[in-house]
C-alpha cells in the first residue's frame, strides 16, 4: 500500500508522519474541550451559527491536530455538518466578521486567515471537503470527475483554454495521477462510465479519490461510511489511514462507533451545537458526559417516553426526509 | 393605446424627416361632418404658431425641435351648437422625425361638454407620454391618488401570481395575458349585455374557469410528468406567445374599449378621476382584503402556506395538494381577470398587450414585496403603482416603467428575499 | 411550378440572409449561457442592442473609427454583463431570469427616450447610413455585382456580399471558439457547475467567476448579433425587444441546447420553416380567409405552441444529448 500511497505526495516539512510519535504526544494532552494542540492545522474561535432561536454550533475553541485522523462524532442534529459547512466557506456564522457591525468569529487553516473567504477558496487553501449525500457529477464520467478535482490544470483559464497545446500536456499528467488514484480505489475499470451509474458505495469512494487530486493538506469527510457496502469498509478505512501516512490531514464526522474507535487518533464530541468532550478515543467514547449527550439524560428510560422525542430529535428527523426527497427530485 | 391615434401619412404640409416633426389632427363635428375654419394655436419650445383646419377638418403644425408643446382650440371659432366634449388644450410631446396627434372630439349636447379643462388625468392612455410639468401639490395628489390606483390593480394580479409561485414554484410569465383576456372578455360581454357590471362579473367568472382549465389540461399533468421548474417558466413562455398572437389574431392590434360612452369624472379633494376608477379602487381593495382574510384564517388559505413551505410535508400531513393548486389558479386567475377589466376601463381601452407590458411590473411587485408572502405582494404592489404615477412629475412618462424595474434590480442586488420574504427560500 | 423554383429561391436566400447570421451569432451567444452554463438568460436581446448602439452611437454620434466603435461595442456588453451579474450569479435561476428581462427592458427604453433622440435615434432608431460607411469602406471587394447560386448581390452596398461574408465569418469564428471551450478544462468545470455547483466549489473552483466569464462571453457574442443584425439595415430600439428573445429560446432550445451547431440549425430551421409556412399559406390560402397581418399573427401563435410542445417533449432539441441535458434550478 505505501508505496502506491507515497506516489502522489511529495514530503512535506514537519508532518508527523510518525504515528506512534503522534499518537504518544496526543495522550500526554489533557482531555477537555477546546485544549490547545502542539501543531494545529485548524484553529477555530468562537463560531456560532444560529438559525431562527436555534441555535445549531455554538463552538468556543477547538484545534485540529496536524497528522493525525480526529473523528467528530454526536448525536444527530448536534451540529456536526453545520460546522463542517461554516469553517469550510459553505455557509457563514451568525457572528461573522462584517465590514460594520458583525461579530467575532475567527478560524484559520495552515496559518491562513478563513473569516473572509468563500466555498471555492478554503477548498484551494488545502481544506477539501465531501458531502454527506455524495456530490458524484452524474451526468459527466468517472474520469470528468477525476480531472474536476485537479487544481493545476492552466486551461481552466477562460483564455488559456482556447489553446490547446497550451494545456494539453498537464492534461496528461492528470489522466495518470487520476488512473492511479482510481486503481487505489478499485475504481479503475470504470473510468468511462458514466459517474450516476455507480452504486451508492463507488460514488463514495469516487468523491473521496477525487477530492484527493489536488493534493489537499487536509481532507474532511462527511459521513464516508454510510450507505457504503461493509465488505467495502475495511478498504475504507485502509485508504483512510494510508491517506494520513501520505501526508493529509484527516477529520471526518461519523456515527460509525467501531470505526472511529479503530482508525482514529483523537475525537472530538458534539452535542446541541457545541463541544462537549475532547480526548483520546477509548477515554472519550466511555465517558458518561458523552452517553448521556447520546442519549439524552434519560438514557435509562424508554425511548417511547414523549420527553425524549425533543426538538433535536424532530428536527434531526425533518432534516432527513428533507434531504432525501432533494435527493429524489433531482 | 391611449389617447393619441395616428394621423393619415399624407399630411398636407408636412413631412417628418430627421429635422422636422409634425404634429396634426382632424377635427369632426358631433354628426361626424368635418369642421373647417376652426382655429388653432400650438405653442412651446418658444415659439407660438396658429393654424386653421381646412376642407377635411385637417390642422397641421410642423416644429423643428422636439419636446412639449400645447395645442389650443379656440372656442370662438367652433360652430354653431358644438362644444368640446372633453379638452380645449392638450399637451403633446413633439419628436422629430415622427408624428403626434391631439384629439379635440366635439358634442352638440351642452350638458356633456366639459369645463374645457386640460385632459383629465382619468383618461391617461398607458402608452401616452404625459409629460413631466414642474412640481405642485395639485399634481402630486392626482399623481399620488392615480398611484393608489394603479398599486391596487397590480395587487390584484401580482396576488395570483405570488399564490401560484408559493405553491407551484412557476414564476408565471403568462400571467399578464390572463389581465388582457378579463378586459377584452369584458369587452365581449359588454357588447352583448350592455351592462358593465354584469360583463365585468361575466369576465371574472370565465377568466376564473380559464384558470382552472390552464391548471386541469397543462400544468397538472406537468407537474406530475416531473418537469423542472425552468421547462416550466419556458412553457408559460410559449403560452404567453401563443395567448398573445390568439388575441390579435380575433381582436386586430388596436385598441378595444369596454365602454364605449365617454366615463364620467368626479373630483374629491382636488383630485380628478373617473367613477368607474374609484368604484374600481373600491372593489379591488374589498376583493384583496377577502383574499388577504381568507389565507390567514380559512383552512385553505393554512393549507397554501404549509404548501409553500413544504409540500411533501403538506402532502404527508393529508392536505390535497393538487386540488389546492388547482383552485389557487382559479383565485389567480380569476383576480387577475379582474384586474384586466379594470385596467380596461381605467385605461379607456386595451389591446392584446395590455397585460403583458404590466408583466414586469407585477414580477417587480412580487419580489420588492417578498416572494412566497401574499402580504408582501400587496405592498410591493402598492409600492410599485405609487412609483409608476408619481415619477411623472418629475420625469418623461416614457421612463415611469423603467424606474419600477430599476427599483427590482436594485432590490434583487440589496435584499433579494424582499421586505417580507425569508432568506432561505432564495439561495 | 414556378412558386415552388421561387420559394427555393426565397429559402437560400434566407439561409445566407446577414439577418440570419446575426440571429446565429445571438443564439450562440445564448448557448454559452444557457446551454453550457444553466443561466436563465432572458435578457440576450438586451446584448444585442447594446452592441448595436455601442457601435452605432460610437460612429454616427461621436465619429469614431470602425475598429474603436467595436471595441467600445464589446465593452458596453462586458459592462452589461458584469451589471447583470453581480447581484444574481449567487440566486436562484429564476431571479437571473427576472433580472435579465428587466435589463433589456430598461435599456430599451432608455435607447428609445426622445430627449436622446440625438444620440440614438429615439423611436426611429439610427439609419444604417449613419454608421455603415466605415464598414463598407474596409471591404477589398472589387466593384460590381455578382451572381452566386442564382442569388445577385451588389459586392460592396448596402446588402451586399461583403456584408455577408463578415457575418457569416463572425459566425464560423465564433463556433470555433465555443468547440474549443467547450473541449477545454474551462468547459469542463462549466459542464460540472451545471450539474452540481457546491461539488464544483468544493473542489477550489469559483463558480461564481466561471458563470461570470459565461455571461459575459455570451453577452460579446451577443453584442456581435446586434451588430451585424444593424449592419444592412438600420438600429431599432422595438426590433431587439422581448419578442427577438423569445425568438432566440425558441432557436437554441429547437436546435439543441448544449450543443454546437444546435443555434445554426435552430436559426435556419426557424426561419425556413415560418417562410414555408407564410409561402404556403400566402399561395394556397385565399386572402379572404387569412390575410397576410392574420398569417404572421398564425405564425406566432404556431412558434408559441411549439415552443411549449419542445419544451416538454424534446427539450434536448433536434441535435441534442438528452442523457446529458440538465434543467436544474
Amino acid at each position: 500500500m505505501s508505496d502506491a500511497a507515497i506516489q502522489g505526495k511529495a514530503r512535506i516539512e514537519g508532518y508527523p508522519y510518525d504515528r506512534e510519535a503522534l499518537r504518544a504526544e496526543l495522550r500526554t494532552l489533557e482531555q477537555v474541550p477546546g485544549v490547545a494542540k502542539r501543531d494545529p492545522i485548524l484553529t477555530v474561535d468562537r463560531i456560532e451559527r444560529r438559525f431562527g432561536g436555534m441555535t445549531a454550533v455554538n463552538v468556543a475553541h477547538l484545534e485540529v491536530p496536524r497528522g493525525a485522523i480526529t473523528a467528530l462524532i454526536g448525536p444527530n442534529g448536534a451540529g456536526k455538518t453545520t460546522f463542517f459547512n461554516l469553517i469550510t466557506g459553505f455557509d457563514q456564522p451568525s457572528n461573522a466578521q462584517k465590514l460594520i457591525g458583525g461579530g467575532d468569529a475567527k478560524w484559520s487553516f495552515n496559518g491562513k486567515d478563513l473569516r473572509r473567504t468563500g466555498a471555492s477558496q478554503a477548498a484551494r487553501a488545502g481544506m477539501v471537503r465531501t458531502f454527506q449525500l455524495t456530490k458524484a457529477l452524474s451526468r459527466m464520467t468517472v474520469l470528468e470527475n477525476m480531472l474536476i478535482g485537479a487544481n493545476n490544470q492552466p486551461g481552466e483559464n477562460i483564455f488559456v483554454g482556447l489553446i490547446p497545446p497550451l494545456w494539453k500536456a498537464r492534461e496528461r499528467e492528470n489522466i495518470e495521477r487520476a488512473k492511479d488514484l482510481l486503481t487505489r480505489f478499485k475504481l479503475d475499470a470504470k473510468i468511462n462510465d458514466m459517474a450516476g451509474d455507480l452504486s451508492g458505495g463507488q460514488k463514495k469512494l469516487l468523491e473521496m479519490a477525487r477530492a484527493l487530486m489536488s493534493n489537499p493538506a487536509m481532507i474532511m469527510l462527511d459521513e464516508p461510511m454510510a450507505g457504503v457496502n461493509p465488505a467495502l469498509t475495511q478498504s475504507l478505512l485502509d485508504h483512510i489511514q494510508a491517506l494520513r501516512d501520505d501526508g493529509t490531514t484527516v477529520l471526518f464526522v461519523e456515527h460509525d462507533m467501531h470505526m472511529v474507535r479503530h482508525i482514529s487518533d483523537w475525537v472530538v464530541v458534539m452535542a446541541q451545537g457545541e463541544v462537549i468532550a475532547e480526548g483520546l478515543p477509548e477515554e472519550v467514547m466511555t465517558s458518561q458526559a458523552v452517553v448521556d449527550a447520546y442519549l439524552g439524560a434519560h438514557h435509562d428510560k424508554d425511548l417511547g417516553d414523549d420527553d425524549a422525542i425533543n426538538t433535536g430529535f424532530m428536527r434531526a428527523i425533518a432534516t432527513e426526509i428533507a434531504d432525501e426527497l432533494e435527493e429524489e427530485t433531482r | 393605446m391611449g389617447v393619441f391615434t395616428a394621423s393619415p401619412a399624407h399630411a398636407a404640409e408636412c413631412a417628418p424627416d430627421a429635422t422636422t416633426g409634425c404634429v396634426q389632427g382632424v377635427i369632426k363635428t358631433s354628426a361626424g361632418e368635418p369642421a373647417a375654419g376652426i382655429k388653432l394655436t400650438l405653442k412651446g419650445a418658444g415659439e407660438t404658431q396658429t393654424a386653421e383646419t381646412d376642407a377635411e377638418g385637417r390642422w397641421v403644425f410642423s416644429v423643428t425641435e422636439a419636446g412639449k408643446y400645447t395645442v389650443s382650440v379656440d372656442e370662438a371659432s367652433l360652430p354653431k351648437g358644438q362644444f368640446f366634449k372633453s379638452a380645449d388644450s392638450r399637451e403633446i410631446e413633439a419628436q422629430l422625425n415622427n408624428q403626434a396627434s391631439a384629439l379635440f372630439p366635439l358634442t352638440d349636447n351642452e350638458a356633456e361638454a366639459s369645463g374645457g379643462d386640460a385632459a383629465a388625468a382619468g383618461n391617461g392612455g398607458s402608452g401616452s407620454s404625459s409629460s413631466a410639468d414642474s412640481f405642485s401639490w395639485p399634481r402630486f395628489w392626482q399623481q399620488f391618488v392615480s398611484g393608489l390606483r394603479m398599486g391596487l390593480l397590480i395587487s390584484l394580479a401580482s396576488l395570483g401570481l405570488s399564490l401560484i409561485f408559493g405553491t407551484t414554484g412557476l414564476s408565471n410569465f403568462a400571467h399578464g395575458e390572463m389581465v388582457t383576456l378579463g378586459g377584452l372578455l369584458a369587452a365581449v360581454f359588454m357588447g352583448i349585455t350592455g351592462n358593465l357590471w354584469l360583463a365585468g362579473l361575466l369576465a371574472v367568472v370565465v377568466s376564473a374557469a380559464f384558470g382552472w382549465a390552464q391548471d386541469k389540461i397543462l400544468w397538472k399533468p406537468l407537474r406530475k410528468r416531473r418537469l423542472s421548474l425552468m421547462q416550466l417558466m419556458i412553457v408559460s413562455i410559449g403560452l404567453s406567445i401563443t395567448m398573445q398572437y390568439l388575441f390579435q389574431f380575433f381582436w386586430g392590434s388596436g385598441v378595444i374599449r369596454i365602454d364605449k360612452s365617454t366615463p364620467a369624472t368626479w373630483t374629491v379633494f382636488g383630485v380628478t378621476l373617473t367613477v368607474q376608477s374609484y368604484i374600481a379602487m373600491g372593489v379591488s381593495l374589498l376583493a384583496i382584503i377577502a383574499v388577504g382574510l381568507g389565507l390567514m384564517y380559512t383552512r385553505f388559505g393554512r393549507a397554501t402556506r404549509a404548501i409553500s413551505d413544504n409540500p411533501a410535508l403538506a402532502r404527508a400531513s393529508g392536505i390535497d395538494v393538487d386540488r389546492v393548486i388547482n383552485i389557487v389558479w382559479i383565485i389567480g386567475a380569476g383576480l387577475a381577470g379582474l384586474a384586466g377589466v379594470f385596467l380596461g376601463l381605467v385605461f379607456n381601452g386595451l389591446n392584446w398587450f395590455t397585460g403583458g407590458q404590466l408583466l414586469l411590473m407585477f414580477f417587480a411587485a412580487v419580489t420588492l414585496g417578498g416572494l412566497g408572502t401574499a402580504f408582501g405582494a400587496f405592498i410591493g404592489s402598492m409600492l410599485i403603482g405609487m412609483m409608476v404615477e408619481l415619477t411623472n412629475i418629475w420625469l418623461p412618462g416614457d421612463l415611469k416603467y423603467a424606474t419600477a424595474l430599476v427599483l427590482l434590480i436594485l432590490v434583487l442586488l440589496v435584499r433579494p428575499q424582499g421586505i417580507f420574504g425569508r432568506k432561505e427560500r432564495i439561495g | 411550378m414556378n412558386f415552388w423554383f421561387e420559394l427555393l429561391q426565397s429559402i437560400l436566400q434566407i439561409a445566407i440572409s446577414p439577418t440570419t447570421a446575426a440571429f446565429v451569432l445571438a443564439a450562440i451567444g445564448l448557448n454559452v449561457h444557457f446551454g453550457f452554463t444553466g443561466l436563465m438568460n432572458m435578457g440576450q436581446a438586451g446584448f444585442m442592442l447594446v452592441g448595436a448602439y455601442g457601435f452605432g452611437v460610437s460612429v454616427s454620434y461621436f465619429g469614431l473609427g470602425f475598429w474603436t466603435s467595436i471595441l467600445i461595442a464589446i465593452g458596453a456588453a462586458v459592462i452589461f454583463a458584469i451589471i447583470l451579474g453581480i447581484p444574481t450569479l449567487k440566486l436562484r435561476g429564476d431571479y437571473l431570469a427576472i433580472v435579465t428581462i428587466a435589463a433589456a427592458e430598461v435599456l430599451r427604453m432608455v435607447v428609445k427616450l426622445a430627449v436622446l433622440q440625438d444620440v440614438t435615434g429615439g423611436p426611429s432608431g439610427i439609419p444604417g447610413n449613419k454608421y455603415r460607411p466605415v464598414f463598407t469602406e474596409l471591404s477589398p471587394l472589387p466593384d460590381g455585382k455578382t451572381t452566386i447560386l442564382g442569388l445577385t448581390y451588389a459586392n460592396t452596398g448596402v446588402d451586399d456580399w461583403w456584408t455577408r461574408i463578415v457575418a457569416w465569418g463572425i459566425v464560423a469564428l465564433f463556433i470555433l471558439i465555443t468547440w474549443l471551450l467547450i473541449r477545454s478544462p474551462w468547459g469542463r468545470v462549466l459542464k460540472g457547475i451545471r450539474e452540481d455547483e457546491d461539488a464544483v466549489r468544493s473542489l477550489g473552483k469559483s463558480s461564481y467567476a466561471y458563470k461570470l466569464q459565461a455571461l459575459i462571453l455570451g453577452g460579446i457574442m451577443g453584442a456581435f448579433g446586434g451588430i451585424v443584425m444593424a449592419l444592412p439595415a438600420a438600429m431599432q430600439p422595438d426590433s431587439m425587444g422581448r419578442p427577438m428573445t423569445f425568438n432566440l429560446w425558441m432557436i437554441v432550445l429547437l436546435g439543441g441546447a448544449a450543443t454546437i451547431f444546435g443555434p445554426l440549425l435552430g436559426s435556419i430551421l426557424f426561419f425556413v420553416v415560418r417562410l414555408l409556412l407564410t409561402s404556403l399559406a400566402g399561395e394556397f390560402i385565399p386572402s379572404s380567409l387569412l390575410n397576410t397581418q392574420q398569417t404572421e399573427q398564425l405564425a406566432w401563435v404556431l412558434i408559441g405552441l411549439a415552443l411549449i410542445l419542445l419544451v416538454v417533449f424534446r427539450p434536448q432539441g433536434v441535435l441534442g444529448n438528452k442523457k446529458e441535458l440538465s434543467f436544474n434550478v
